[in-house]
């Protein structure tokens, strides 16, 4: 699985970031990065991202299959 | 028996205005961006859900209790359509209003995947309505309206609204202020348009 970030709706809020932070770090004006550039999600951050996706109170993040 | 309902029945109002209070400051807490009560952002998130869910559920206790208390005779009508009830219509008009509201909320909120962040948030709007007539209803219908405890809690918790709109409204709010501007509507900036003008 993969996370998908929709930059037209994220407001760099920072929930992702803090609930994952193996996968996600902070720019310089709050915006989530991609530490790995693709969204790859280790099958042990499973749970964490899901709860980043729910969580997400703009609805920005998205798991894409494969 | 009926005295344990008529009990719980109120006991189980108040909670939930204290508990809407709590999710109020809450949500206000987590739209500025920062930690917010010395909690991360995600457990500001978090604990806003679960308080609002709790709520409901207070709320649901205290409408049931109701409906079975032989002093209150609520129908259930009531649950539903504001100001047709038999005693003091418009204070318990307004619970009613309030609830319909808070469903309407809490219904938005647990299916935002469905209908997409712009319409739940345009309802999640309907909360800073739906807690003063909660407040309203609390003290105008409350049996308890000339105790002093009612009168402190309902202070305490206004005031606790009233601080964190406040701080809603205030520049140090957000995380990234200037940030801000890229939501600002073009008819919005034109003062700061103008201005340039008149510098060249
Ligand atoms: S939680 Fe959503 S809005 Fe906030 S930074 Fe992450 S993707 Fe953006």
């Amino acid at each position: 699985m993969r996370l998908h970030i929709d930059w037209t709706a994220c407001d760099g809020r920072g929930v992702c970031t803090e609930l994952l932070e193996e996968m996600l770090t902070e720019d310089d004006w709050g915006y989530p990065v991609l530490r790995d550039g693709k969204g790859e999600i280790p099958r042990a951050l499973d749970g964490a991202a899901r709860r980043a996706v729910d969580r997400c109170p703009r609805l920005a993040l998205k798991l894409t299959q494969q | 028996m009926t005295e344990a309902l008529w009990y719980f029945a109120r006991g189980s109002g108040v909670i939930s205005l204290v508990l809407l209070t709590v999710v109020v400051a809450l949500g206000i807490g987590s739209r500025s961006g920062k930690p917010a009560f010395g909690l991360p952002r995600f457990a500001v998130s978090m604990l806003h859900r679960n308080a609002a869910l709790l709520a409901v559920v207070f709320l649901a206790g205290h409408i049931v209790s109701l409906l079975f208390d032989p002093y209150a005779q609520l129908r259930l009508v009531d649950f539903v359509l504001p100001f047709v009830g038999n005693y003091r219509p418009f204070w318990q008009g307004l619970g009613t209003l309030g609830f319909d509201l808070m469903i309407a909320i809490v219904v938005t909120s647990l299916l935002r995947n469905r209908i997409g962040a712009r319409a739940w948030r345009a309802v999640h709007w309907l909360a800073y309505l739906s807690w003063p007539i909660a407040l309203a209803h609390g003290l105008g219908t409350g049996s308890d309206n000339g105790t002093w405890w009612l009168w402190a809690i309902s202070i305490a918790c206004t005031a606790v609204v009233v601080v964190a709109v406040g701080w809603r409204l205030s520049t140090g709010f957000s995380r990234f202020p200037a940030r801000a501007d890229r939501e600002v509507a073009a008819r919005l900036r034109q003062p700061e348009a103008k201005q340039l003008e008149e510098v060249r």
